[in-house]
Formats: structure tokens, sequence, C-alpha cells
């Protein structure tokens, strides 16, 4: 049984539907990337599997119990946490109230989560009592992506985590990405740096105009020349 | 050094109590901004009603014959402002709440805030009248008066104990909700909404708890803020509409969304305003010792008269919002 699966999700913002019908299915163990061309509604499934927009069709599962247009104050303790692409750290707050944070939901203590995070990403203990507004870009996506790990999830989905970092940075954070999954964590991800994001993935889904269009490991598809030759740009 | 006394008690002390009720009236207005986005207009009717319940506590306490070595105001306060918490979360869930449910704009939310206002001064008219009450009927004001004869002075300082009292209750509420806003998890979370609502929603932050907790506090101290201007002055029910527009000054000045913003302008405002209508020539006096023959000193020195009170806000905010729009403490600039 699939940690989680999508079958054949409709949804949107109201109006004409954005999802057509998508299907996904990931493990724990997974990296699952999502990749696509622009308005293929990449991050809407991100957004439809968190109860940001209304799901009119399809149902979505997680660790076995039907979550479908579940907000995320009843998603995060369930397990499941979200990395946005923008906007996603309190400017005016400092690096480890953003922490504290993404541990609202937990009624536990949540101290060793915060040195798990903390070992993760060094620099973020050093910056601890500095505002995440004052942080570069790389270190706010660390910010962000602590915040998210601060509930213990299950699977962390983040929305195209690359996005306008220095290639240095985007490699820093795809090799953070496959050490959290090693540390038991499962990633579904969109990416627009489809190739290098598809060579660590263990599931990848091509979608275009809301539906799935290729499925397979990340090196399958990369592998597969008509995938290559109308989204990985030959 | 009769003139420095004369300027305390006119000035520091005026000033400082004034600063108090608008910096209380200012926080509520600038959390309910930061979480939601709006203009809350009706701020006056809650400071107002919130006076009203501790005028009526106060006299059923005299009529129960409890009485304390402070003015009743301030002993039946807490309830009072429990009362007034409850009354901003009816408030919130009767008229913002739903319109809220359906996306309303914030203007739309301003508007509503305006038919509220109208509607509780009604209410208040309705059943107080359009008299006014004051909270020392039955009750003496205690008057302190320390003798300033040793230093030179003619004139005693004098502070009421009201004033006293308004000044120590506002500190304890800034401290509690510095410490409310740094340290416990809802007061983070407070702030998290204020600084990125979809992000706290996304982290699985219980927005609707964090709107209830706003409301409980602005309510609260809406209602210190009435009773205190109340016990200053007199109660009426346009006690705190006269004196919305330059609270709004005070949280747009400090910067809208931040709660130290709305203090140092409310005390910014508050002692601008008490400066700018004091009667300079009094303390300048001494100089008709030093000044030729020919130079009379006015007998009304004063900046602004009286009446224009309210202008000295209007001013204070164009300059911050063509200075810095942001206002002192970066706030929200929409």
């Amino acid at each position: 049984m699939a940690l989680i699966e999508l079958t054949h999700v409709v949804g949107g913002y109201g109006g004409a539907p954005i999802l057509n019908g998508v299907n996904i299915a990931i493990d724990q163990s997974d990296i699952g990337v999502i990749v696509g061309p622009n308005g293929a509604g990449k991050s809407t499934t991100l957004k439809a599997i968190f109860g940001l927009l209304k799901v009119t069709g399809g149902t979505i599962v997680f660790d076995g119990a039907e979550v479908t247009n579940s907000l995320p104050d009843k998603l995060v303790p369930r397990g499941l946490s979200f990395v946005p692409q923008e906007k996603n750290v309190f400017t005016s707050m400092s690096v480890e109230e953003n922490l504290e944070m993404g541990a609202f939901t937990r009624k536990d203590a949540f101290g060793d989560t915060m040195e798990w995070v903390y070992d993760m990403f060094p620099v973020l203990k050093e910056k601890r009592n500095q505002k995440a507004g004052e942080l570069s870009g790389g270190q706010r996506q660390m910010v962000a992506m602590g915040r998210a790990l601060m509930s213990k999830p299950k699977l962390l989905m983040l929305d195209e985590p690359s996005a306008g970092l220095s290639p240095r940075y985007v490699i820093e954070i795809f090799e953070t990405i496959v050490r959290v999954n090693k540390e038991g964590v499962g990633i579904l991800m969109v990416e627009q740096n489809a190739r290098q994001a598809l060579a660590f993935a263990s599931k990848g889904f091509v979608l275009a105009s809301g539906q799935n269009r290729f499925t397979g490991t990340g090196p399958e598809l990369i592998a597969d020349p008509e995938v290559a030759k109308s989204f990985l740009g030959g | 050094m009769t003139e420095l006394i004369f300027f305390i008690n006119q000035v520091l002390i005026s000033g400082a109590v004034l600063g108090s009720i608008y910096a209380l009236g200012a926080i509520g207005i600038t959390l309910i901004f930061g979480i939601l986005r709006f203009a809350h207009f009706a701020h006056s009717e809650l400071m107002t009603s919130g006076a009203f319940f501790a005028f009526l506590l106060a006299a059923l306490f005299a009529a129960w014959g409890i009485h304390a070595p402070i003015p009743t105001g301030f002993v039946v306060l807490p309830i009072a402002m429990v009362i007034s918490a409850v009354l901003a979360l009816g408030i919130d869930k009767g008229f913002y709440a739903p319109l809220r449910k359906r996306g309303a704009k914030p203007v739309t939310l301003l508007i509503a805030s305006i038919g509220v206002t109208l509607m509780m001064q009604g209410l208040t008219r309705l059943f107080f009248g359009a008299g006014t009450y004051s909270f020392f009927e039955t009750e003496t004001k205690v008057l302190y008066r320390f003798d300033m004869s040793a230093l030179g002075s003619t004139r005693p300082l004098v502070i009421t104990q009201p004033q006293v009292l308004m000044v120590l209750v506002t500190i304890i509420a800034v401290v509690a909700l510095h410490f409310f806003l740094t340290r416990s998890r809802l007061g983070k979370a407070m702030r998290a909404m204020a600084d990125n609502a979809d992000l706290a929603q996304v982290s699985g932050i219980n927005t609707a708890l964090v709107v209830r907790v706003t409301w409980v506090i602005a309510g609260a101290l809406a209602c210190m803020a009435g009773t205190m201007l109340a016990l200053d002055v007199t109660l009426k029910p346009d006690l705190a509409f006269n004196i919305i527009l330059p609270i709004f000054a005070a949280a747009i000045v400090g910067g809208l969304g931040q709660a130290y913003g709305a203090i140092a302008g409310g005390f910014l405002i508050g002692f601008a305003e008490t400066l700018a209508v004091f009667n300079w020539s009094t303390v300048l006096k001494p100089l008709n010792a030093v000044l030729p023959e020919w130079v009379h000193l006015p007998a009304n020195l004063s900046l602004v008269p009286t009446e224009y009170k309210l202008t000295v806000a209007f001013v204070i905010l164009v300059v911050t919002l063509l200075v810095r729009p942001t206002g002192i403490f970066k706030g929200a600039s929409s």
C-alpha cells in the first residue's frame, strides 16, 4: 500500500478544472518528482493534496485514510508537510521561531526534532536568532525545509525547491533532499530542473494539461526518447 | 521651578495618560489589521461599550456596598474586559466572519465595521441617552499633591490616583502583551499569521483560533482604554468615537500590524497633541525679566488652539506617510 495515492484527481480554482485526472502513488522510501511544461498542473497537484484548492473528482488517500479536501491543520498532524515555492519563510521571525511554527501542531516536546534539523542544516544553528528575512535565498530554502520537517512528516512535498537558486545551491538542496529521504521521509516534489531532479527520482511523473503523460523511474524517463524530446528539451 | 512643575503637570502627566489610551486602542487596531487585513473602524465602539460595562459594574459594586482603596472603575476593569472580549468575539462571528467566508475584500469589511459603529452607537444611546456620566459621582477622585517648595516651586506637583493607576495598568498590559507575543506558542503563531497568513495555514497553525485570540486581546485592551478615558474625563456615548482618528494615526505611524509600533505611535501622538495645545506663555514667564521693555509675551502661546487638537495627529500622519510610508516599525504598506 502506497503512502500516498492520488486516483484520477480532478480539481481547480473554480471555473475550468486544471487537473483532469492525475494519478500518483509513492511510498515512504520514494523520491517522487513531478515534471512537465508550464501550466501542466504540477504545483496545482501539490496544492490539491494539501487542501489548498477544491478537488471535485477522484480520491486522495494518505497513510491509509482518505484525505480528499482535508485542510492543512488536519493533514500536518497526520504526517504531511508542504514547502511552498515562494514566500515560504516568516521573514520577520527568527530562524528558531520559524522552526517552532513548523511544530505548531505537535503536542509533545520537539527539542530532538530541532536538533535533527540543525544537524542537517548546521548553518541554521549558527543563525538561529537571526531573522529569516535577512538570510540568503539558499539559506531561506533551508529554513523553509526545516520548518516543514519540524512536524516529523512521513511525506514532505516541495514546490520547485531549486527555483531562483544559484547552481551551487541547487546541488546542495538536491543533496539535502536525498539525505532527508534516507532518514525515512518520503519526498514528492515539483521541479523545473527536470533532468537534474529525475536523475535521483525513484518515481517520475510527467504531467501535461493536467493529466499523466508518462510514469516511470527517473532514469527510465530520462532514457525514454519521447519524454526527452517533448519534455526535457531534446 | 514653578514653571517646570507646571510643565510636568500639564504635559508629562496628561501626555502619558493620553498616550496610554491611544496606545491601548492602537494595539487592537494594529493586531486586527495584521491578522485580518482590514481597518476596524468600530474599535471606538468597543472602547465606549467597554467603558459603559465598567461603569455599570462599578454602579453595581457601589450598590452592593463594595468599596476599595482604589476607584471602583479599576476594581471592575478585569470583569469588564472579559465582557468586552466576548462582545468582540460576538461581533466578529455575527458580522465579519460571514463576510470573510465569502471572500469579501478588505474595503467591504471596513464598510461593515462603519455599520457596526453606527449600530453600536445607536444602542448605547438607546440605553444610556446622550448625557454624560462620571465614575466619580459617589466616590471622590483622590489627588496626590507633592509639595515642591523645597525645590523652590510655589506650585505643587499634582497627579490624580486614576492617572497613576492608568499608567501602571498600561505598563502591565504592554509587558504582558510582549511576553505573550515573544514567549507563548499562540503569541508566536499570531506573529506568524500577521507575517504570512498562507504559510501559517500551510504550517498547520489553527488560524481560526488565532483570529479568536486576536479579538479577545483587541476587545479587552479596547475596554481598558475606554474605561481609562472615561475615568480621566467623563463617560458619554461618543467617548471614543471622538478619538478614533488619532488612534488610527497612531497605528499607522507605528507601522500597521506592528504591536510595538502602535505603542510608540500612541505615545508619540499623545505627547505631540498635549505639547501642541500647551500654553507656553506660563513657562516662558520668567523671560519677561530679561526681555526688553517693548516685548510682551502674549497671554496665550500655544502652537495650536485646543479645538484644533485633532489636526496634530493628521500632521504627524501625513509627515510619516511622506517620509516613511511603512511607519516607524516597518509595517504593512497596504
